[in-house]
Formats: structure tokens, C-alpha cells, sequence
């Protein structure tokens, strides 16, 4: 099976803190047919993120696909919240590269 | 009517100054900006200090101070000095004093707006039975969460910030505000329906971080219109296109369709979005719902410890291999003095070059060829902080391991040294109050200034 790694189809691959409790992540592409190709393959869905983070499926408080972008969107409750002791990363902003790696499958 | 928005964090970094004039040159009818954020963590609101130097602050007040006075037009800044406390609104308002005096400034009415609840104030609408729900999973607001709480801020809705405009003020200087509602005030007092107004404050409170490409502390322009918003980038090599603007709604945000405010919510799912020259990008289909009950946010910051850190590295690849079990050594021999973490102490063993970004959350846990440890230590007093990082750090070098070759130390340390970070805080309070009348928490005031 042909695929690609999410890295190569997404222009902007990005988290952040979204309020003091949660850390939102947006992966944008820089053409429809990438976006298109990406949502029908299954590659990035609630499940994956879950599965890839560890985390359990109800942390994820949200996940949107936003055409006008285009890109998908999700968003993860934190542990604790942003900059309590043992803080990892104050502004989220260092979360998203596991997503780099995900395959998604061209005849999808 | 047109507002410039030169920032996105006033005086975070300072102000890019050729795009600020050439937005300046445009003639817009207000200057914009926020100074504050919760991003950058509990510690700047609960200990009443700001993250910004205070010479940046002022660089960045004195450019829109000049500008908008010299245009005749308001300028508002809200989230004063990084959190929004009093304390911050006291210093801002100091600053503009002494510029108006430093620049012989013809007189104008300062209007300062201070938005601190104080716990009691809180608690007494705990003990009536008001329930403060919890945002974003958390439990309402009870009474030992609160009294764990150092410092409170409201984020004010645009109500008083329009009545500081009424009042005749030509410079506003406010405590926590929503970012979009410092921008919709004007426009909304100017007679724009609420959904533009709010839409060309959520568009603008970024500034160029709506643009492509990024750019920080760049100036935009957005103008609003009865039904539209339209944004255009000021830096000559910026441009506002439908991917940046749509983009810029996801920015911050856990959902890119609604918009929380004081008061009702934005709701963007029906936006369009046109390019109309090369960098300005026009909006429309946006709406605005009020809510049946007015309600603010509250953040709150409340002190953990004190806190020490120490670092140390690892190169061995045997003890990087049994790096949990060393850690686990080294935490034993703590708990040994100080028993199990909790009220007494915190202990946090950041391992990086395995899982020190991520944590729980890493997949790739291979470690690489060596470890960096960073010990971090938080306890009520500072001498026990120190002396439990030290134990903790030094546990690294002694670690017994079944087969370890190097029998002289364990662990690397950069220094054998223990270092005083900040007192460590957390966000106690991330909630909403209901309110009767949404000018019931602030306190504003008017001044003549430069008379």
C-alpha cells in the first residue's frame, strides 16, 4: 500500500495551550485534495490520538474537521494545569510531533 | 470604522515600528491591544508580578500613546502588564503619566479600569449559594480550592471599557479583558452590531499572527462594516489571505467555530471568507448570541512552594538503560527523610532525551546515548525544597545497579549545585460567576492628564 507520512501532506502542523486546562493541536494543509485525502483515509481521528498519545478516548474534549482552513483540529485536557510543578511544557507548544509519523494511505 | 492592532501581547516583546507607522499613516479611528495572557502560566497573577520587562512596556505604550494622540483617536490596552491585576493597571497608568508629562502632551482623560476580586468577595458569593461552575472538565468552585487561591482576576466584557469611552476617555487602561472584547467596545459603542464588533476583536487581538507569512508584533488594520470584516496585513511582506484569517480562528482556541465572551458567544461556523486584494481578506456570516445569564470568568493563581531545581547528566549505557529504577533509588531515598510526596513535598525527575517534553504522553521512549535529569523540588519552605532536590539529585550518583561498571558515580552534574527557580503556582481557579450587572466587579476611574 502507498502512503505518505502526515509531515509530507500538512503545510502547518502546530499545538498550543487553548485556557490554562487544555492543549489544542491544528493540522493544516495547504490544498483541499491533501485535506480531502487525509480525512477519508482514517489516518487522524479521535482513535489514533488517543491510541498515539496513551491517552484515554474522553481526554480528547474535542475534534473538528474545519474546512474553511482547511485543517483538523483536536484538543486534549491536560493532567495538570499549564505551569503547575513538574510542568513539562508552560505554552503546549511541543506536543505535536508524534503526528509527523502517521501514515496515511494514498488509495484511500 | 478601522482599529489598528500592533500586537499581540503588548510588551512581550516590543512593538515592530515600521508596520506600526504604516498602519498609523491608514488614520484608524482607535489603537488596540492587549498586554496579557494566562499562557504564560499561574506564577506572574499569583504573586502580582509581571513576565515583561518594564522598558519594553513602555516602549510599546509610548508608540500608541503618540500615535493615537496625535491621530485623536482612543487607545486601549487591556490585561495590563501581563495579568491584569491592579497592581498592573497602577503601573500602566503611571507609565502614560510620565510620558504625557515627558512629551508635553496636550491634556486627555486617562480612564483606568481595575478588575482584581478579592477572595473574600468570592467566598461571600460561594456562602449565598452562587455556584461558580468549573470551564474545560473542572468541578464548580468550592470553598478549599479557593482558599488555596492567592489572587483573582475578572475578564471583563466590553460594558466597561464602553463606559470609560463614554465618559470622554481618550486612553483606556484596563485590567483582565477578553482580547476580542477590548476591540468590539469601540465598535459596538460606534453603533456595529455585536457579531461584527466581537468577529473584528477575535480577528485583530493576535495581530499579525492572522497574516501569513508568521510574523510577530507586526501591525494589522481590520475594518468593520454593518454585516463584514475586513483585515489587511501592514508589514509589506505580510498578507492576510482566506488560509491565514480562516486559520487564525483555531489559534488558542479548543473549537474554531464559537468565541466565548462576557456575555454570549460568537459563533463562526457560518463565516465566509474572500480574498479582496492581495493582503487584506474580507469576513462575513458571523453571528452573536447572548446568554440568558451573564456570566465572567475568573482566573485564579494560587502559591504551591518553593522551588528548587538541579541537573545532572547521564552517559552510561547501562544506567540509561535502568534509568527508572535510578530514579526509583533516588525517590526512595527521599522518601526515606521526607515519607511519600504529597502536602510535605513534590519531587519531579524530568528525563530529557527520553520523555522530558512529552512525559506520558511520548511514544517514541527509546532514550538517546545520554540523558539530561532536571530534579525539580517544591515545598513550603525554601531550605526544604534545596536540601530534598539535593538529596534527590545526589541518590542520582549513588544509584545501586546489579551490574553497573562505573562504581565512581552514576550521574554527571553539571554543577553540584541546587538552583532557586520562582515559588511554584498553580491555576486554582478557571471558572465562571454569574453576574447581576456586568459592571459590577470593576472599578472604574477618570483622570485629566497633562493639565
Amino acid at each position: 500500500m502507498r502512503t505518505k507520512r502526515l509531515v509530507e501532506l500538512a503545510k502547518t502542523i502546530r499545538s498550543k495551550n487553548a485556557g490554562v486546562d487544555q492543549i489544542t493541536f491544528d493540522v493544516i494543509f495547504a490544498d483541499r485534495e491533501s485535506y480531502e485525502l487525509v480525512k477519508r483515509s482514517g489516518a487522524l481521528t479521535a482513535d489514533v490520538v488517543s491510541r498515539l498519545y496513551a491517552i484515554p478516548r474522553e481526554r480528547i474534549t474535542a475534534f473538528v474537521e474545519y474546512d474553511p482552513a482547511p485543517a483538523i483540529k483536536f484538543t486534549i485536557r491536560r493532567d495538570r494545569p499549564s505551569g503547575s510543578p513538574g510542568e513539562r511544557d508552560v505554552f503546549g507548544a511541543q506536543q505535536y510531533a508524534p503526528l509527523f509519523d502517521l501514515r496515511v494511505p494514498l488509495d484511500a | 470604522m478601522s482599529i489598528l492592532s500592533p500586537t499581540g501581547h503588548l510588551g512581550f516583546t516590543p512593538i515592530e515600528r515600521g508596520s506600526f507607522d504604516l498602519g498609523v499613516a491608514r488614520r484608524p479611528d482607535a489603537v488596540v491591544a492587549d498586554s496579557g495572557s494566562c499562557d504564560i502560566g499561574p506564577q506572574p497573577l499569583g504573586a502580582d508580578e509581571p513576565c515583561s520587562p518594564e522598558d519594553w512596556q513602555r516602549h510599546d505604550l509610548e508608540l500608541m500613546l503618540l500615535a493615537a494622540r496625535r491621530l485623536g483617536v482612543p487607545m486601549i490596552v487591556g490585561s495590563a502588564s501581563d495579568s491584569g491585576t491592579d497592581r498592573g493597571v497602577n503601573q500602566y497608568a503611571e507609565i502614560i503619566r510620565g510620558l504625557a508629562q515627558r512629551h508635553e502632551l496636550a491634556p486627555f482623560t486617562l480612564a483606568t479600569i481595575y478588575s482584581e476580586v478579592s477572595r473574600d468577595e468570592v467566598a461571600r458569593r460561594l456562602r449565598h449559594g452562587t455556584r461558580i461552575a468549573g470551564l474545560d472538565g473542572r468541578a464548580d468552585l468550592a470553598p478549599d480550592v479557593l482558599a488555596r487561591t492567592d489572587r483573582l482576576v475578572a475578564v471583563m466584557g466590553v460594558e466597561p471599557l464602553i463606559r470609560a469611552l463614554d465618559q470622554g476617555a481618550d486612553v483606556v487602561i484596563a485590567g483582565r479583558s477578553s482580547d476580542s472584547c477590548l476591540f468590539a467596545a469601540p465598535a459596538i459603542r460606534a453603533g456595529f452590531p455585536e457579531a461584527a464588533a466581537y468577529y473584528l476583536g477575535k480577528v485583530l487581538e493576535c495581530a499579525s499572527f492572522a497574516a501569513e507569512p508568521f510574523m510577530g508584533k507586526e501591525s494589522i488594520i481590520g475594518t468593520v462594516t454593518r454585516d463584514a470584516v475586513t483585515v489587511t496585513a501592514m508589514h509589506p511582506a505580510q498578507r492576510c489571505t482566506v488560509a491565514s484569517v480562516a486559520s487564525h480562528a483555531m489559534y488558542e482556541r479548543a473549537n474554531p467555530f464559537f468565541e466565548h465572551v462576557a456575555g454570549g458567544v460568537l459563533d463562526m461556523t457560518g463565516c465566509r471568507y474572500e480574498q479582496v486584494d492581495e493582503r487584506t481578506t474580507r469576513v462575513t456570516g458571523f453571528t452573536f448570541r447572548r446568554d440568558a445569564v451573564y456570566r465572567i470568568k475568573l482566573e485564579g493563581a494560587g502559591k504551591v512552594g518553593e522551588r528548587a531545581v538541579a541537573i545532572a547528566g547521564i552517559r552510561d549505557p547501562y544506567t540509561i538503560q535502568n534509568i527508572d529504577a535510578v530514579v526509583g533509588w533516588a525517590r526512595a531515598k527521599v522518601g526515606e527523610r521526607w515519607g511519600e510526596p504529597g502536602a510535605r513535598y513534590q519531587l519531579y525527575y524530568h528525563l530529557y532525551g527520553r520523555d522530558g517534553v512529552m512525559g506520558p504522553w511520548e511514544p517514541q521512549r527509546t532514550p538517546g546515548h545520554e540523558l539530561c535529569v532536571v530534579v525539580e523540588a517544591v515545598a513550603p519552605r525554601w531550605e526544604d525544597a534545596e536540601v530534598i532536590c539535593a538529596l534527590g539529585t545526589r541518590n542520582l550518583f549513588y544509584a545501586r545497579l546489579p551490574e553497573v561498571k562505573g562504581t565512581a558515580g552514576t550521574a554527571a552534574l553539571m554543577m553540584d549545585e541546587v538552583l532557586r527557580g520562582k515559588p511554584g503556582y498553580e491555576w486554582t481557579v478557571n471558572h465562571v460567576l454569574p453576574l447581576a450587572d456586568p459592571l459590577e466587579l470593576c472599578t472604574l476611574k477618570t483622570e485629566v492628564v497633562g493639565a
